[in-house]
């Protein structure tokens, strides 16, 4: 019952302070400009004419994951962002105090917000997620093989960030929990693609850098599992087009799900515990 | 509520060192001490805000790591700040819910006019005044029917008709069972509705008793001439003497029954003094506050 009230504040907390109404406006923009560079890519280029179907479909796959990107991008940065303030910034503010002096477990604060949160980026990258592949299938007639599963890992995704900034936020200031969450995934996404350059050259030790960053902090794995689930596997398959950073070879496999609610509820553990523990 | 031996320590300053004090169902009690004597400190490990290193605490027959404990405990912090995007009536609700009470809307609305804010219910936090969010913290700390409300400097953000409602507020509380631990800075505040007080200062309990325990202590002011060494002497036995020139200071002893006082002036008359004025002296809180911390630091 607390859990439910802390998380309806959080969504209350993102409403009424217009982040929704910002994030709302800048997709808005995003599904514009691709509505319209998708379009011309279909009608004006004559290049693009004379394409086979599975290579027309390769390009719309490689775009739209790109376009995706653009949304996991909001969706998990502005999460970050969300959970710096709403727990170090409320300690930092007071406004914690009063609602921690109440006879609620610090641990279902938390999960309170968590839950708040990860409902917020889930719905986020679902309707985003959604209205894109229309404007996609509108403009160039393509439809993601798996669009459920992909918005599903890409919710994964602003999860994982998510619940590391929320760690980050028990024992640092909002602002700094926000940018070395921000650094962590940036810096995860560009060891992937340094693995994938690994792989393509046959370097068995450059490719593990991708491997290590995928394990510590999974969202570059859940973002390939979800661009995979975009793109077209018969064309890919087809054409070739190893080491992209915006195209995946493989699925996920399921051990590295397991791996992902393992990492979450660890982090997930360790936020708990330092919260628990810190003098408000 | 009832708390023993509390000590904290922050890196190598020790901020609390052994405190133990108790407030009983219907009664008022100060915390008084410096800045820095450890009072936030002890209301926050009374609270279950801050971890102490030792110590325990007892909230209403509950210990104090129970978040239960705190089900009828009502909170002003010092440092008070509410949700700015919700409205007072819906900071209220949340508390309410929170609190896990079942006040109906009509007594949070009533609540909220007992501190002034009737007419503001439906606005947005964000806009209040600081005095508007303190009086709003009050009836935070008000609304879930508390059985124990802390009230961390409930009018530092007040003008002086807020602060008699708060103090008339403490004294319903009173009235009415509720156990209330007020700190503040203003002395004149807690000498006027507290029953007891507790003086913190480095962290220690410097002195606790009731008003009249601690305040018990009296003087009287004589203005005399003709004063010989055998009137000296029978001053002397009635308590701590102090002169200046015919001006003459006399601590009384804390079991006077009344008679101290006509039994001295008789007495001086009797060894040849020319009395000429008898000024009875109460201490106030605040002198008597500034001697103990003058006596701790010496």
């Amino acid at each position: 019952m607390t859990v439910l009230t802390l998380a309806g504040l959080t969504l209350r907390e993102a409403a009424r302070r217009k982040v929704l109404r910002a994030l709302g406006a800048l997709t808005v923009a995003l599904l514009a400009l691709s509505a319209w560079g998708f379009s011309r890519l279909a009608t004006v280029d004559p290049e693009f004419g004379a394409l086979t179907s599975g290579e027309a479909r390769l390009f719309a796959s490689q775009l739209l994951n790109l376009v995706m990107f653009g949304y996991s991008l909001i969706a998990a940065l502005g999460t970050a962002f969300l959970a710096g303030p709403t727990l170090s910034g409320e300690v930092e503010s007071g406004q914690a105090l009063s609602i921690l002096a109440r006879p609620v477990h610090r641990t279902t604060v938390l999960l309170g917000k968590w839950l708040g949160l990860v409902a917020f980026g889930t719905g986020y990258v679902l309707v985003a997620g959604f209205a894109q592949f229309l404007v996609v299938r509108w403009a160039v007639d393509y439809w993601p093989p798996d669009p459920v599963t992909g918005l599903l890992l890409l919710a994964a995704q602003t999860t994982v960030l998510m619940t590391l900034a929320l760690l980050l936020a028990t024992a640092i200031s909002p602002m700094a929990s926000g940018i070395v969450a921000v650094g962590l995934f940036g810096a995860t996404w560009v060891a992937g693609v340094v693995g994938s350059v690994g792989e393509v050259i046959g370097n068995d030790g450059v490719a593990r850098v991708g491997v290590v960053s995928r394990v510590l902090l999974p969202t570059d794995g859940l973002w390939r599992g979800a661009m995979h689930a975009f793109q077209d596997a018969t064309a890919l398959g087809a054409f070739g087009f190893e080491g992209s950073p915006f195209l995946s070879i493989a699925p996920l496999s399921p051990a590295y799900l397991v791996w992902v609610v393992v990492w979450l509820v660890l982090i997930g553990g360790l936020a708990a515990l330092s919260f628990t523990r810190r003098d408000i | 509520m009832w708390c023993s031996g509390l000590r904290k320590r922050y890196g190598r300053r020790t901020a609390v060192d052994g405190v133990s004090f108790t407030v009983g169902r219907g009664e008022v009690v100060g915390l008084l001490g410096p800045n820095g004597a450890g009072k936030t400190s002890v209301i926050k490990m009374l609270l279950g805000l801050v971890r102490p290193d030792a110590g325990e605490v007892l909230l209403l027959g509950r210990p104090g790591r129970d978040p239960r404990a705190r089900e009828r405990v009502g909170y002003l912090p010092e440092l008070f700040r509410y949700q700015p995007w919700l409205s007072a009536a819906e900071v209220l609700a949340l508390h309410v819910r929170l609190a896990g009470a079942a006040v109906p809307a009509a007594e949070q609305r009533e609540v909220l006019a007992r501190v002034g804010l009737a007419e503001r219910a439906g606005d947005r936090v964000g806009g209040f005044s600081k005095g508007m969010q303190q009086r709003l913290g009050l009836a935070v700390a008000l609304v879930a029917r508390p059985e124990l409300v802390v009230l961390d400097e409930p009018t530092s953000a007040l003008d002086p008709l807020g602060r008699v409602d708060v103090r008339d507020t403490v004294l319903s509380l009173r009235e009415r069972g509720v156990a209330v631990l007020l700190n503040s800075h203003l002395i004149g505040e807690v000498e006027r509705v507290c029953d007891r007080v507790v003086i913190l200062d480095r962290g220690r309990v410097a002195a606790a008793g009731s008003l009249a325990e601690l305040l018990g202590q009296r003087e009287l002011k004589l203005r005399l001439t003709g004063l010989t060494p055998a009137a000296e002497a029978r001053l002397a036995a009635t308590g701590a003497t102090s002169r200046a020139g015919t001006e003459v200071t006399v601590a009384l002893p804390a079991d006077d029954d009344g008679a101290t006082v006509p039994r001295l002036v008789a007495d001086l008359v009797g060894l040849g003094v020319q009395v000429h004025a008898v000024e009875p002296v109460r201490i106030s809180l605040e002198e008597r506050l500034l001697g103990i911390l003058r006596e701790e630091h010496a």
